[in-house]
């Protein structure tokens, strides 16, 4: 027994020795000034093995390669949830020294800014996060890239499908609707903004090459759920859908869509969403609506290096290179890289406005105002609004357009436009 | 030791050992149980990323205890997880197999977070009164159903706790689209992170979430009250016959019926008090990943306690400082969740293992028995 007991301390001799070992090393690395002593910190809803993660964290590793920034000098914690072990990593990044914090979820938003609150001298951003403008905290940010541009351009790419079906009458009778509408479904996550912005655009997007056109929406309320994102879109497609888009995080869409070309000779394309399509849906991606993370990122580094305030709202599309599409799939219609190129320039010169109101209407009216109330709160069942941060209203319609990410990074139009259905209800 | 043998005796015999191990025995079991499975994950992480396995070691007690902080949060989570082992104890211990956890946390959760809600103009002494309250009813009525329906209809309470689970986490689902903030978000984000009402606060310090104090202080006297329950009393004594055999409790006129559900009862409320503890003394939301798998973790701890309040502390802690360690781990050496997870699962199939030889002992052939 004697033996049990001196293996036992010395292995917890052992273990307090390598213990003190590490934090001596982690005292080292702190310490601050430019590229060399610059610490990171990231806390993912994910890790590398889901797609909207796995673009940031490219992104940001891009960004800081770029920068000169050493691979060691980011600490990144992976799969975190949006409750307090948010705060907790948070606060743990604070306490490592790391000049800048990155949580990366919607709903991570509230608990770094809790924890804003407390590490005043440290810069968080929550990126997709809507309040900080709002939330008093100097040092608290958001950033949002114009994803409804990218989201508008892989609209114009299925719109050039689209167009190509219905010329080579290849589109079966149950893809067309009583008034003689061609049918295209949406995989959305969740009915908010965010999602509500992105599928205005994309069918906005087949709109303007396909005007008689209507879109099915059907919400799966999560944002990566391999299995419903499947089945919705086969539901979608069951009703005659011949373009499935989504908004989720997972290749389940278009491998459903895939399965169907192959099995049943099934009329029907998708369109994805953060990552290429093309692995899992060869001959069904037309492409995917991306963000190109990393320009923020070097952005937001570049800021952080030279010891500046990183902009509270940030948001970029393609003027910055912040969005982008995927390469196109084979089986996209002739001249879609020509269109795709116009569409990009026009967006970029400002010739091609997204939301521009001459292209849409709500309740059958041409929109001429939209306010926007920017203040954060919820709703409660007598449709009273508990506001927790205030913000401003504001008038969203600038120049005959809906200025969108405009008065803060994160989305905002969530109008329900005509021509669009969600399926929601319906079950 | 001979090599060739006669006799049809088999290489290894298992036999139960006679009689209770002297305690410096089984924990020195114990403990040779989790030093071998360092020693496993230790190659493990040598063959994996090639790395020394004590600076690995050193991760997991730096990940755990490293800072203030860390070990705040250590705490605050082994004190969720000694709650609801500590409320499973008293049904486990009567036989009685309450998987139904997590719905109890859940319910006692969403009560936490409704009065959060609607009361939060309430004082704050009588808010968080009423918070503990209403947690302990929500739980004690989700341990009722099945402790009526088995006293009543003999259901299966394995089934039955199991399905209310479910029920729980659709209740979630609905508050959560109620509550949900902002609308469309489908989260419920942080409740009252402006005015902090109906959070449990600093027991040391001004202010919220500089340490758990107050965690520490309700589950430390859920769990003395458990002990003494379960060791001083005569519905203590009651548990532990039923749990050895039904007719013997029957037969000394036990009224076994009346004593399931009254257990039931309490191990729910007190689960559902772990829901108040973990929606207003830790995350100050409601989600559905609220109880997080917990009400299954806690009956490993309530189990290799032995159902011994007391003990359970250690295993609490000793469960929650590797899963914060193996984070570490994962989050040092850019490996992916999975590898902490393997490592939890390696230390707790060792420490499992050695409960094996705690009570049995192996009989090699050809060698004498040795007391």
């Amino acid at each position: 027994m004697k033996k049990f007991l001196a293996l036992i301390l010395t292995l917890v001799m052992a273990l307090s020795l390598v213990a003190c070992g590490a934090s001596n090393d982690a005292d080292a690395e702190g310490g601050d000034g430019d590229a060399a002593s610059i610490k990171i910190g990231y806390v993912y809803i994910g890790d590398e093995n889901e797609g909207y993660t796995a673009a940031h964290m490219d992104g940001i590793h891009a960004a800081m390669e770029k920068l000169g920034i050493s691979k060691d000098a980011i600490v990144e914690y992976t799969v975190i949830p949006e409750d307090e072990t948010c705060y907790d990593k948070c606060c743990d990044l604070a306490e490592a020294g790391c000049n800048v914090i990155f949580t990366n979820s919607y709903g991570h938003q509230t608990y770094c800014a809790q924890a804003a609150a407390e590490y005043p001298e440290i810069q968080f951003v929550s990126m997709t996060g809507d309040f900080a403008a709002i939330s008093g905290l100097d040092n608290f940010c958001n950033a949002f890239p114009h994803t409804y541009e990218s989201r508008y351009v892989s609209g114009v790419v299925a719109g050039m499908k689209l167009a190509e079906l219905i010329k080579d009458n290849k589109i079966p009778a149950d893809g067309f609707d009583k008034d003689g509408n061609v049918k295209i479904g949406y995989v959305g996550a969740f009915p908010y903004a965010e999602v509500k912005s992105g599928y205005t655009a994309f069918y906005l997007g087949v709109k303007s090459i396909v005007e008689n056109v209507v879109m099915d929406v059907q919400f799966t309320n999560s944002w990566f759920d391999q299995t419903k994102e499947g089945e919705t879109a086969k539901f979608l497609m069951s009703r005659g859908c011949v373009i499935i888009g989504q908004h989720a995080d997972s290749t389940g869409a278009p491998a459903a869509v895939q399965e169907a070309q192959n099995k049943e000779g099934k009329v029907a394309y998708s369109v994805g969403y953060n990552v290429d399509m093309l692995q899992v849906a060869p001959t069904a991606a037309l492409t995917s609506s991306q963000n190109n993370w990393e320009a923020y990122y070097e952005y937001a580094l570049s800021k952080v290096l030279a010891r500046e305030k990183i902009d509270t709202n940030w948001s970029e599309g393609y003027a910055k290179d912040a969005v982008m599409i995927s390469a196109l799939g084979e089986s996209c219609a002739e001249g879609t890289q020509a269109k795709v190129d116009e569409v990009i320039a026009g967006i970029k010169d400002g010739s091609v406005k997204v939301f521009d109101t001459a292209n849409f209407t709500v309740g059958g009216k041409t929109l001429e105002s939209a306010p926007v109330d920017l203040s954060y709160g919820s709703w409660d069942s007598n449709g009273n609004f508990n506001e927790i941060y205030h913000g401003d209203t504001v008038e969203a319609i600038v120049d005959g357009a809906f200025a969108e990410s405009v008065f803060r990074s994160a989305p905002y139009f969530q109008l329900d436009i005509d021509g669009i259905n969600l399926l929601t209800n319906e079950g | 030791m001979s090599t060739v043998t006669t006799t049809r005796e088999p290489l290894i015999r298992i036999s139960k050992r006679g009689g209770v191990l002297p305690a410096w025995k089984s924990w020195g079991i114990r403990l040779i149980g989790l030093a071998l499975s360092l020693v496993v994950c230790g190659l493990l992480i040598v063959a994996l990323i090639g790395i020394n396995p004590l600076k690995v070691y050193g991760t997991i007690i730096d990940g755990a205890l490293g800072t203030s902080k860390r070990t705040w949060v250590t705490i605050r989570d082994s004190m969720t997880m000694l709650c609801i082992a500590v409320g499973l104890a008293p049904a486990f211990k009567m036989r009685f197999w309450n998987i139904g956890a997590e719905g109890q946390i859940l319910v006692g959760g969403i009560a936490t977070a409704a009065c959060m809600i609607y009361l939060k103009s309430l004082p704050t002494f009588l808010l968080l009164i009423i918070m503990i309250a209403v947690s302990l009813l929500a739980g004690a009525v989700w341990g009722f159903l099945p402790g009526f329906f088995k006293a009543k209809w003999n259901t299966n309470e394995t089934l039955f706790t199991l399905m209310m689970n479910y029920i729980a986490l659709q209740l979630t689902s609905f508050f959560v689209a109620k509550w949900e903030t902002p609308y469309g978000s489908n989260k419920v984000g942080m409740i009252n992170a402006t005015g902090h009402e109906g959070w449990l606060p600093n027991l040391f310090s001004d202010g919220f979430n500089k340490d758990f104090g107050w965690n520490v202080v309700i589950v430390l006297a859920v769990t003395l009250f458990m002990y003494l329950y379960m060791n001083k009393s005569k519905h203590g004594y009651e548990i532990a016959v039923i749990g050895d055999s039904e007719n013997t409790a029957r037969y000394a006129g036990i009224r076994v019926n009346k004593a399931y559900v009254r257990t039931i009862v309490l191990s729910g409320a007190i689960c559902g008090l772990a829901g108040f503890i973990a929606v207003s003394g830790a995350s100050h939301t409601i989600s559905t990943s609220t109880a997080g798998g917990r009400g299954f973790t806690a009956i490993i701890v309530a189990w290799l306690a032995q159902f011994n309040s007391v003990v359970m502390i250690i295993f609490s802690f000793l469960l929650i400082i590797l899963e914060k360690g193996a984070q570490a781990i994962a989050s040092q050496y850019g490996l992916s969740q999975e590898v902490s997870e393997m490592i939890t699962g390696i230390i707790l199939f060792f420490i499992l293992g050695s409960e094996f030889f705690v009570n049995y002992t192996l009989r090699f052939r050809g060698k004498k028995v040795t007391k």
